[in-house]
Order: C-alpha cells, then sequence, then structure tokens
C-alpha cells in the first residue's frame, strides 16, 4: 500500500519497509531542538535519566529567543542554565546572542535541517522545516530531555491531508493568506493528529520564504507536521545552505489521503484572522474600518528577509500614523543585515519605526511591545489567542507583512490592494 | 471530585500564560493556571478534581509547563472531546491522564461530582448519576501512564 512522503520519512528513520497510520514507532532523530522556556525543563529530565553523555552533541540546536536577550532575571537565569549545559556537553549547536535569531528561522539558514530529516523540537512551531521537506514537528520538554539522552523519539504515525495548489499569487499577496485561508477553512483542529502535504503545479511560483511561512503555522491548524514537495527551489536553498545532502522522499501515487483540498492561488485575497483564534479570517470586503495601536512585523512566521522586503516597499516615502507603534523585528542577524544593506532598515526608521535585534518578544507576550488592556494590535505573527500579547483584553489580528504596513501607515486594519 | 467546565479551543496561552513561563516552578505554575479565563481556578480547586473541556483542549504552544500546572494543581485527569496532539503526548510524558469522552465532555458542567475508574475504563458523574465508558489507552501509552510518565519508564528500563 502507498505511502505518503511523512509515512516513508518515518519508515525510513525506524528500519520498517511500511507503516500504518496509527501504528506506533521509536524514531531515529537527525535534531533536537529547544529554546531558553523548555530546554531548562528539558534538562531536568534529562538529568533525571543518568544518561552518561548526550546521544550526539553535534545534533542538538539550543537557542535563547524567546525572553532573549534577558528581559528579567528569571529569564536570565533561564537562559544560563542552558548556556552551562551547553558548554558543558560541548553543544555545537548552541548560539548566543550577537549569533541568535528566532529558532525557526535560524536553523534552516545555518543549514541544520535538509529534506528528509526527521527533527523534533520543543516547540510548537519546528513544524517549520517541513518547507524543507524534512518530518518535523513540536514536542514536549520531556521529549526533548529524552531527545537528547538517547537520539530517539515515539510517534504514532499519521495519516494526511493533501493540498493541491494550483495558479499563482497575485501581488500583494503571500504565504501568510495561503496558510490563513487554508486554517479558515479547516479550523484550528482540522489536521489535528495529521499531516498537511503540500504539492502541486501551484507549488513552483512559491518562494522559500513563502513556504516557511506556510508549514510554521500548520499547528495552528492542529497538524503533527506540514511538509513541501521537494522541487529545484528546495534543492537550491539546502545547497546554498548547508553542507549535508538532502534525501528526497515523494508520496507514492496510491498514497492514501484522508482528504484533498484544492487552492487556487491566483483567487486568494489578502487575509486577517480576527481574534481570538487563527480560523477567524475575513477578506477585506467582510469589515469595515477597524483602528489598531500597534503593528508587529516579526516572528518565525514573518521575520524572513521577503517579508521585511515587502513592508519596505510598501513603507517607503510614507510615516506611520501618529496613533500606531510599529515595531519590526529581524528574525536572525543574517536578515538584519542583509536588510540593512538593502536600506530596508533606513526606510523603517524613517518611517517612524522601531527596529528590534533578533528574539521572539511580542510575539508570545514576552517584552518589546505588550499590549495594554483593550489595545488591539495587527501582528505578522502566528498566534492571536486570548493574552497572547499582553492584557487578557488586548485583541491581536494576524496578517500579511503587507497588510501589516498598509495598517501602520493608515492607523486602520488597510489593504495593500487599495492603493 | 468536582469538575470545573470549560469550552472549545482551550489554548497553552490560557492554561498557564507565557508572563509565567520565566519559572519553571510546578507549584509556582499551578497558582496562575487558567487565570484568564477563570480567576477562581486556581485558588479552589483540590486535589482529586477534574477539568472537563470541549474539543481540541491544549491546543498552541509545545510547553510542558501547561500539564504540569495542571498537574500541580491537584487535577486527576482532563476529560474533553478531543486534545491537541502536543498536548496529548505531553499529558502521557508527564503521567497526567487525559480522557477522551465526547458524551460527558458535553453533559458535565462545572461542579458536577466525577469519579473515574483509569483501568476500567469508567467515568461516573454522580450528580447527574450517570456512568460513561472510553477507550483504555492502547498498550504503548498505558505503559507510559502506568511508569508516572516517559522518564520513569526509561529509568526502569535504562538509558
Ligand atoms: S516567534 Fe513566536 S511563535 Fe515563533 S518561536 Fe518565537 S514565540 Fe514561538
Amino acid at each position: 500500500m502507498g505511502m505518503t512522503m511523512t509515512q516513508k520519512i518515518l519508515a525510513a528513520h525506524c528500519g520498517a519497509a511500511e507503516l500504518k497510520v496509527g501504528n506506533f514507532i521509536e524514531a531515529d532523530l537527525d535534531l533536537v531542538l529547544g529554546n531558553d522556556i523548555t530546554a531548562p525543563v528539558a534538562i531536568k529530565s534529562y538529568e533525571a535519566l543518568k544518561a552518561q553523555k548526550v546521544f550526539d552533541k553535534d545534533k542538538i540546536a539550543l537557542v535563547p529567543d524567546h525572553f532573549a536577550p534577558n528581559k528579567d532575571i528569571e529569564a536570565a537565569q533561564q537562559c544560563k542554565t542552558m548556556r552551562l549545559f551547553a558548554r558543558e556537553n560541548e553543544i555545537t549547536n548552541y548560539f548566543e546572542i550577537g549569533e541568535m535569531g528566532i529558532e525557526h528561522a535560524l536553523l534552516p539558514e545555518k543549514g541544520l535541517v535538509v529534506a528528509g530529516d526527521v527533527v523534533i523540537g520543543a516547540d510548537s512551531h519546528t513544524c517549520t522545516y517541513g518547507a524543507l521537506g524534512a518530518f518535523s514537528t513540536g514536542i514536549g520538554s520531556t521529549d526533548m530531555g529524552v531527545g537528547m539522552a538517547t537520539g530517539k523519539c515515539w510517534f504514532r504515525v499519521p495519516s494526511a491531508i493533501k493540498i493541491n495548489m494550483k495558479g499563482q499569487l497575485n501581488k500583494w499577496v503571500s504565504g501568510k493568506d495561503v496558510i490563513l485561508h487554508l486554517i479558515g477553512k479547516i479550523g484550528v483542529d482540522g489536521a489535528r493528529y495529521k499531516s498537511l502535504e503540500f504539492t502541486g503545479e501551484g507549488l513552483e511560483s512559491l518562494t522559500m520564504d513563502d513556504r516557511f511561512t506556510m508549514a510554521n503555522m500548520a499547528i495552528e491548524a492542529g497538524a503533527k507536521n506540514g511538509i513541501f514537495e521537494v522541487d529545484a527551489k528546495t534543492i537550491a536553498y539546502i545547497a546554498q545552505h548547508s553542507k549535508r545532502a538532502p534525501k528526497v522522499y515523494t508520496a507514492d501515487a496510491d498514497a492514501i489521503y484522508d482528504e484533498e483540498i484544492t487552492i487556487d492561488l491566483s483567487a486568494l485575497k489578502p487575509t486577517v484572522a480576527f481574534p481570538h483564534l487563527p480560523e477567524n479570517t475575513k477578506t477585506f470586503e467582510e469589515f469595515g474600518e477597524i483602528k489598531v495601536d500597534q503593528v508587529v512585523v516579526g516572528s518565525c512566521t514573518n521575520g524572513r528577509f521577503d517579508d521585511l522586503k515587502m513592508t519596505a516597499e510598501i513603507l517607503k516615502g510614507h510615516k506611520v500614523h501618529p496613533d500606531i507603534r510599529m515595531i519590526i523585528i529581524p528574525a536572525t542577524q543574517k536578515i538584519y543585515m542583509d536588510a540593512m544593506k538593502a536600506g530596508f532598515i533606513e526606510t523603517f526608521i524613517e518611517a517612524g519605526a522601531v527596529v528590534s535585534t533578533p528574539t521572539c518578544g511580542p510575539c508570545l507576550g514576552g517584552y518589546m511591545g505588550i499590549l495594554a488592556e483593550g489595545e488591539r494590535a495587527v501582528a505578522t505573527t502566528n498566534r492571536n489567542f486570548v493574552g497572547r500579547m499582553g492584557h487578557k483584553t488586548s485583541e491581536v489580528y494576524l496578517a500579511s507583512p503587507a497588510v501589516a504596513a498598509m495598517t501602520a501607515i493608515k492607523g486602520y486594519i488597510a489593504s495593500p490592494e487599495a492603493e | 471530585m468536582k469538575a470545573y467546565k470549560y469550552f472549545d479551543n482551550v489554548d497553552t496561552d490560557v492554561i498557564i500564560p507565557a508572563r509565567y513561563l520565566n519559572h519553571s516552578e510546578p507549584m509556582y505554575l499551578a497558582s496562575h493556571c487558567m487565570e484568564d479565563i477563570d480567576e477562581t481556578f486556581a485558588e479552589t480547586v483540590g486535589s482529586g478534581d477534574f477539568i472537563v473541556a470541549g474539543e481540541n483542549f491544549g491546543c498552541g504552544s509545545s510547553r510542558e509547563h501547561a500539564p504540569i500546572a495542571i498537574k500541580a494543581a491537584g487535577v486527576e485527569a482532563v476529560i474533553a472531546k478531543s486534545f491537541a496532539r502536543i498536548f496529548f503526548r505531553n499529558a502521557i510524558n508527564i503521567g497526567l491522564p487525559i480522557i477522551e469522552q465526547a458524551d460527558c465532555a458535553e453533559e458535565c458542567q462545572t461542579g458536577h461530582e466525577l469519579s473515574i475508574d483509569l483501568k476500567a475504563g469508567i467515568i461516573e458523574n454522580k450528580t447527574l448519576q450517570k456512568t460513561y465508558r472510553f477507550e483504555p489507552f492502547p498498550d504503548f501509552l498505558l505503559e507510559i501512564v502506568n511508569h508516572n510518565g516517559l522518564i520513569e519508564k526509561l529509568k526502569e528500563k535504562g538509558v
């Protein structure tokens, strides 16, 4: 019987010729990831196991990004715990402030993930690396601790939903709009326990940054992982960033899917997810003028080069509305530098936005832009749950960088297509 | 013991808001559990109480702090129509029983008296005088839960 991309990668990592949906397996891991919030808890689990040493010091990535650069004393302690663990265990891929970026933008950039890998991360957006044709999924701290000790993780083999894409995106419509559209359609639990497998002729027109954004939000549909078929763009990206060779797995022609969904990219419009769930999506003809207080461009969803480029194109020559605080956070040091060379940072500052060093910061209500009671933000992040960016009565509207930038200029949620 | 009833899509940001994630002490986390949707929960929940909810309980972030906070608050088990997958595996991995039983989750209200028999797969709602059956865990998961979590299981087997 045919297998999906995900099932094939899992089979290859547990020595099985064939896997069936629902099988419990123990898979070998190519990479185990943790951050300053989850790793300290995982380190406790790791220590409880009394392992002699980590399974492979080159296959663990530790990134202080959530509350780093340290937002307070407690956060500093957590970063210290992780830093000391990294030193003691000679972890190759520990990224100190100055080199660190938001983990899910950083790892692909550093070439740590290639097609065909099995990756676990104690962070739900670990699913981002599915853009590279890897099986990559979020787990908790116990799994991370066990993964660091044994190099293995238990999984239940998932079924899959196939997403067939056709056509091409219009100007000002990007990967964020595609994934918001999909989540709006199937709901925040529409892919629960399942893989989302993205394929079809429409794939070709999506940039790698579009794909990272889309795979990133697979978890917002409840998916175990989101994975893209590997094409020439994927191979070129991996060759440019990694020393490791990719392994390409394609779904069998007779692979079984629970469901197939076709998305016509050319029919999509700028899309906004209203509070307090990513599935509450609307397009601009469905709502009126909604004033906002803050605009955030950044995060593991939309803090990459293309995102900053789109933001700069719209902001160029304009001023941020006086009622708006605009915060722009390049996701990694390299993206920051590239944006600077391209002149985007100058455009941002001239427009009246602030630019922050890479950090998760406001995305999870950590720091660097917390919302007060009743305030509203448009953010290019991935979650708009109650209290996500601050006070429990504050509101987050999820959108693309293009919508965010236009909103910053207008003072209310605005479509880039309006210009 | 008594039930606390919530709705669909209770996410990990409300189970334990990120502003408290600069701590990882279970009792500290428990003291802020659910506070953005239920200010009284942390104060009134007692050992052996239950959380009952709708679909997709525990969606959102992978923070294990969420099941840790619930377990440390004294909750005996979470009963829901369905669970988000990372929460599901985190709860299993730390030995917090979670049960999918849609009818019980639908009919139960805050304050109802519940009791549960994990081995037999039975929930009793004493207030409604009704019992519900649920599928016992598959052997693979049962072994983890019976060891009170993955770490204890692996310690026994040796890493
Ligand atoms: S940017 Fe936001 S969603 Fe992404 S890893 Fe950081 S906190 Fe999580």
